[in-house]
């Protein structure tokens, strides 16, 4: 098959390693992978401000260029909630309307493709660390995500997954939340820093970068050892 | 025009608009097509299960009874009700008490050899605020939530079964229903067009955790609920 | 700024800073999230329990006018009095006035938001009346002289401590901090109230259209104490309160008390058809129903966030809201507080004044998830924020995000502005964290991650 992978602006600019496992991985499955060159952003920064007419000629791009993919990948929940779920409402009753649902009914988040559309969990991946895993809230409500990212670790030689505390809350990234309304956005990332601690893990892994920024973010400045990782870059450990 | 009139002219005007439906949200899009009359009408396919037979759902209310605190004694006859009656009685020393006129209300409270205070002719609040406790009779008592269903009617009005800081429910074997649907159906079939003016369900004794969460007994109504069936 | 962004920004820094804060809230709901989680897995389908409750609210709101007509005249026809308030000031006058005609002096008063939405206490006082709050917390936080914390738990923002010596400063009783102690002293302080009041008002959970009845849910007894010994009782509610049937209640009650509390029923469900009717022992002698609007119309006109008048106010978009329980009730500043506060009081008080408390999530969508009724909770924030945006747009903001879209969209500008954050971040180093850092609302807590020389697409470039 080939995959359209749809690399959100996040993996691009400042986690490529995330993105260049996904290329890896999806290769060594035997796919042909793509990636649209003109596409840089979904559009969700504008989106989530309320500024929906401004993130609609940015998310038309990006139509334009998945327009006619086979499957369309995003390895970030948030992007691909986006995509497969706020596409359609953007456009809704404007001329992209059929393309937007078009396009958001052939759309995965990557960790999903693999588990539950290529039916593959076996990636022949060792990560020998204790590690515990931090749901993107939009991969996991808005495109209800949960199972297929520990499918896929529970494949992971020598990985040990360790379940925190209150997993399903929220890390408090929220995109231009975590800029308007820092002192929440810190005290929730907080909370959620502590739980995962808790839990004696080396690593926080996620299937969104964003999440795993803000949290990093806050694990450097306060010297704590804890690290953080893609799935991606954990499936694709060698 | 009266305010009620402006009222409803808003909301008249508001509903021009169709909304869309539950869980229909995402796309926007509004829509006409009608919901069920009545959704809620198979509400005893989701709401918890209750076992089949009488034997299971009595079961099921004494367990949930006791998980509400409450104290539910079934009891073989109703002979066995005076000496049920007369223990309680001592263990708590009650000096007076108050009741109202009924097959089993009565039998209960003359049983127990102490002053009542009746409620079916009216009675005095203060009085019945320094009786030890209140006895009543009831419409039904639910397997599924362990609680009884009382009204203004069935028992001696609306203070008798919250005043006094021990109520006593006598009930029969067959007022046990299984669900909360079959006592909303019972007592609509009891009593519509002429509902009393008041219907409660009572689960459990009166309760709060308002202070830090911490569950204490007897906020405001009783401490003790005992509910006998014979 | 308007000064309730500003107010809100000032709280929630105080209260998000506050660990102690923190704990005590993260103390009061930990055994809620277990009981509601066991509840929930008692019912035979919760999913479609919801689903029904959603279309039931559906049904009930989008023929409103239909059934607020049929319980007006079910209640008219056995005596009640109904009165309609078109906005607070109304419904405050229409109490008053009341409570002049029967020459009252006290009240007592069981739990009710419609009031606190209302501030009809304040206005009772300063018409010379006495109002006593009769449910524990309204009565702890009435003698705090603060609102309520939480629209279910006035006051599970104090400790047992706290409230021992709020008892012993205004009642001069507190025997010990034991929580059964003090509510102990509030049953005492309490009892005679209800003996003694003129009048008894309460709020009310649910009406029922085709019985013409007032359902009201409690764990305490206060409202049934409040609705059988005065001789005048006043109901206010919201006109989205209502319920086609009378067997609808069989689907809500333990819906709303597992979703609220995590019970299986709430102590007290009690549904209330007129005043003491002939024949019966008790009961206030007259009853008088005041049906609210207060902009509940404007919310019903926008056919895309009706459904936030499905909303039972069982709070538990609050109690698993992450920005509710980090910056506490009373940040808010609005009598709805939390997912569903944030949802409605734009509608209610003004968007552009309010607008904030739907910028102030990050759109998690547990709020959803735990709605009984299924609201579209975290949704309708979005839509809040893209409708404050249309009609009155930041200047500032939308101009970078026009010039987002430039960046976006053009992949030589993409490229560049990657490689100027790479060139920069070493002086953006320099400043991190202070006021000359242009990431400071980042970089006050949070490090930036490094960038990386080669980004992903200069990757895929090469490798080709």
């Amino acid at each position: 098959m080939t995959v359209t992978l749809f690399i959100p602006c996040f993996i691009d600019a400042v986690y490529p390693r995330a993105g260049i496992s996904m290329v890896e991985i999806l290769e060594r499955l035997g796919h042909r992978v793509e990636c649209p060159g003109e596409a840089a952003c979904c559009g969700q920064p504008p989106f989530n401000s309320g500024y929906w007419d401004e993130a609609r000629p940015i998310a038309a791009k990006v139509l334009q260029q998945l327009a006619t993919a086979e499957a369309v990948v995003i390895g970030s929940g948030s992007c691909g909630a986006m995509v497969k779920k706020f596409y359609p409402e953007l456009f809704a009753g404007r001329p992209e309307a059929a393309l937007a649902q078009a396009v958001a009914s052939r759309t995965w988040e990557f960790s999903d493709f693999i588990a539950s559309k290529l039916g593959v969990t076996e990636l022949g991946a060792k990560f020998p660390h204790k590690v515990t895993f931090h749901d993107g809230c939009h991969g996991l409500r808005e495109l209800g995500v949960k199972q297929s990212p520990r499918a896929l670790m529970a494949k992971v030689q020598g990985l040990e997954l360790v379940e925190m505390a209150e997993a399903e809350t929220c890390c408090g990234f929220g995109g231009t939340f975590s800029a308007k309304f820092p002192m929440i956005s810190t005290a929730m990332g907080d909370v959620k820093c502590a739980s995962a601690i808790e839990t004696g893990a080396e690593y926080i892994v996620s299937n969104d970068s964003s999440c795993l920024m803000h949290l990093q973010g806050l694990l450097t400045r306060q010297g704590k050892p804890l690290k953080t990782i893609h799935l991606a870059e954990v499936l694709n450990h060698r | 025009m009266s305010e009620r009139e402006n009222i409803l002219g808003r909301i008249r005007e508001a509903l021009q608009t169709k909304a869309p439906l539950p869980g229909s949200h995402t796309a926007g899009g509004a829509t006409t097509h009608p919901v069920s009359e009545s959704p809620a009408a198979q509400a005893r396919e989701w709401l918890p299960l209750v076992g089949a037979t009488a034997e299971e759902q009595l079961a099921l209310f004494a367990k949930n009874a006791a998980d509400l605190k409450a104290d539910f004694q079934p009891l073989a006859s109703r002979a066995h009700l005076k000496p049920a009656l007369l223990r309680l009685r001592d263990a708590e020393n009650w000096q007076r008490i108050a009741s109202h006129q009924g097959e089993l209300s009565s039998l209960a409270a003359n049983a127990l050899g102490l002053p009542v205070l009746w409620t079916d002719t009216g009675y005095d609040v203060q009085a019945m605020e320094q009786c030890d406790v209140g006895i009543t009779e009831c419409d039904a008592l639910i397997a599924q939530t362990g609680g009884v269903a009382v009204t203004s009617r069935s028992a001696g009005g609306r203070a008798l079964s919250v005043l006094p800081p021990h109520h006593i429910v006598i009930a029969r074997r067959d007022q046990l229903v299984a669900d909360l649907p079959a006592a909303f159906a019972l007592l609509q079939q009891k009593y519509t067009p002429d509902f009393p003016s008041m219907i409660s369900f009572i689960t459990g004794p009166s309760r709060t955790g308002d202070i830090e969460r911490i569950l204490v007994l007897g906020a405001h109504g009783p401490k003790k609920l005992t509910i006998f069936c014979v | 700024m308007s000064s309730f962004v500003s107010q809100f920004k000032a709280a929630a820094s105080v209260k998000t800073a506050d660990l102690r804060h923190r704990q005590v809230i993260r103390t009061a709901l930990r055994s809620y999230e277990v009981v509601r989680d066991k509840r929930k897995a008692a019912f035979q389908s919760w999913e479609s329990a919801r689903q029904a409750a959603a279309e039931t609210k559906w049904e009930a709101v989008n023929h409103l006018d239909t059934h607020l007509e049929a319980l007006t005249a079910k209640l008219e026809a056995r005596g009640t009095k109904v009165h309609w308030a078109s906005n607070a000031a109304q419904a405050r006058e229409i109490i008053t006035q009341i409570l002049r005609d029967k020459k009252a002096r006290s009240i007592i008063k069981s739990k009710a938001m419609t009031s606190e939405e209302i501030h009809l206490n304040d206005a009772l006082e300063a018409a010379g009346f006495t109002v006593v709050e009769s449910d524990l917390g309204e009565f702890i936080v009435q003698l705090r002289h603060e609102p309520p914390y939480h629209i279910v738990f006035p006051s599970m923002h104090l400790t047992r401590g706290e409230i021992k010596d709020l008892f012993q400063k205004e009642l001069g009783d507190a025997p010990s901090d034991s929580p059964e102690d003090l509510t102990m002293v509030a049953r005492r302080v309490m009892r005679q109230k209800y003996l003694t009041a003129d009048v008894g008002f309460t709020g009310a959970n649910f009406a029922i259209a085709e019985t013409g009845m007032i359902s009201i849910t409690e764990n305490e007894g206060n409202a049934r104490l409040t609705a059988a010994l005065p001789k005048t009782m006043v109901t206010l509610l919201g006109i989205e309160k209502v319920l086609p049937k009378f067997a609808d209640l069989a689907l809500f009650l333990p819906m709303l008390a597992t979703a609220g509390a995590g019970q299986p029923m709430t102590c007290y469900n009690t549904m209330y058809s007129g005043p003491r009717q002939p024949g019966e022992v008790d009961g206030p002698e007259e009853w008088h129903v005041v049906l609210l609007d207060n902009r509940r119309t404007e919310l019903l006109a926008d056919p895309e966030q009706r459904d936030a008048l499905h909303c039972i106010r069982c709070g538990a978009c609050l109690n698993v809201c992450p920005i509710f329980r980090n910056v506490g009730g009373h940040t808010y500043g609005t009598t709805y507080s939390g997912p569903v506060g944030s949802v409605i009081t734009p509608h209610l008080r003004g968007l552009q004044d309010w607008k904030h408390l739907s910028n102030a999530s990050s759109l998690c969508g547990a709020c959803t998830e735990a709605c009984p009724v299924k609201i579209d909770l975290h949704h309708h924030l979005l839509h809040n924020r893209r409708n404050a945006s249309t009609n009155e747009p930041a200047f500032f903001e939308r101009l970078s995000y026009q010039a987002f879209g430039l960046l976006a969209n053009e992949p030589g500008l993409w490229w560049l502005a990657k490689k100027i954050g790479w060139l920069t971040q070493p002086l953006q180093k320099l400043v991190k964290g202070s006021a000359l850092d242009p990431a400071k609302a980042w970089t006050k807590t949070r490090d930036l991650p490094p960038l990386p020389q080669e980004t992903f697409k200069d990757w895929w470039k090469n490798r080709k």
